[in-house]
């Protein structure tokens, strides 16, 4: 069983309260079309859970077959490091189908944070040392494709449709106690 | 699941194309620590296969010095466009003909499907398996039973260096 190595901290991009009696990690890739999909997914299941889940996003570009996955992760990182990551992270997934460089600009400025700051941090790669330490992190914690998904800290290995993660994180509920 | 050759084990010698015109022995990488990858086949549909990943966590097996070897049954010029596509960084092995043989010597084929296993090894450097895992084929084992593997031959590896050069007095 593969449990998640590093634990949740206020470093992580976070959503939901701190209390939720469930926590979903998912480990992403902005450019994986499966990752693409599953942002819907997550979607519909805060809708339904509301204050019950929190949910974790990390990053686990794969970036020798997604040449844009990883400039993506330092532009969500960016807004985040402006308090805007969420923004950013849904403006990405909710575009993929035109995920490009000019994309990721287009996003920055209508967020009103500054084009050229983001130029600047894309070029130093300010944000790449999270990442890879998010990445490390994941494969440390038994990650092994996108998107890859923890519930309370425990792997949910197979599928992850809506009806498949919605029992998966009933079934945590009832063990806690708790009605689904 | 075969059984797959456990650690304590000699890691069976083999030669095998790694291009359609070149061929590789694992006795050529004496010295260093191997990761062995069986895994089926070639074209797995989605992102971040095993070979993918292991791709991407390279740098880390790097690290400990360790060369990497992906093995399946499949042709060499069929490894060679995979490779491509997939912008793989480490040798894919064809072990093609005659057909499984290496992946029988260790105890990692599937005769009903004529596909490897998805078995790993790990050998230290003179050859020896100190680590071997199979996982259910549909199953992307993932990397991080060979980093710890890795770790642990290194940490080994720095104990002997201590003792080897603590002087001989000094018992």
């Amino acid at each position: 069983m593969a449990v998640l190595k590093v634990p949740v901290t206020p470093n992580d991009h976070i959503q939901g309260d701190d209390g939720a009696p469930v926590t979903l990690v998912e480990y992403g890739d902005y450019e994986c079309p499966f990752c693409g999909r599953a942002y819907s997914i997550i979607k519909q299941l805060q809708q339904h859970y509301g204050p019950q889940l929190r949910f974790v996003f990390r990053n686990f570009p794969l970036a020798q077959i997604h040449p844009l996955a990883e400039s993506a992760a330092e532009t969500a990182e960016f807004a985040g490091a402006h308090g805007r990551f969420w923004e950013m992270h849904d403006g990405l997934y909710e575009n993929q189908d035109r995920l490009s460089v000019p994309l990721m600009f287009e996003l920055t400025e209508e967020l009103g944070l500054s084009a050229a700051a983001l130029r600047k941090a894309l070029a130093s790669h300010e944000f790449l040392p999270k990442i890879r330490a998010d990445f490390s992190g994941g494969v440390r914690s038994g990650v092994n494709g996108t998107p890859t998904f923890f519930i309370n800290g425990v792997r949910h290995d197979g599928p992850w449709e809506y009806e498949d993660l919605l029992a998966a994180i009933d079934a945590r509920l009832v063990q806690l106690g708790r009605t689904a | 699941m075969a059984q797959i050759l456990p650690p304590g084990t000699q890691a069976p010698d083999f030669t095998l194309n790694v291009t359609p015109d070149q061929k590789l022995s694992l006795s050529e990488l004496r010295g260093r620590p191997v990761i062995l990858a069986f895994y089926p086949a070639d074209w797995s549909p989605v992102c971040g296969d095993q070979m993918s990943l292991y791709n991407e966590v390279l740098p880390e097996f790097e690290k400990h010095g360790a060369e990497l070897l992906g093995i399946s049954v499949d042709g060499a010029w069929c490894h060679a466009a995979f490779a491509k596509d997939r912008h793989l960084h480490f040798p894919l092995l064809s072990d093609f003909e005659p057909k499984g043989d290496v992946s029988r010597k260790y105890g990692a084929y599937r005769h009903n499907d004529g596909l490897s296993e998805r078995a790993l090894f790990v050998l230290d450097k003179d050859g020896n398996i100190v680590w071997s895992y199979c996982s259910p084929v549909a199953v992307n084992p993932g990397a991080e039973g060979i980093l710890e593997a890795l770790e642990d031959l290194s940490s080994k590896e720095k104990n002997t260096h201590g003792r080897v050069e603590s002087p001989s007095y000094a018992k």
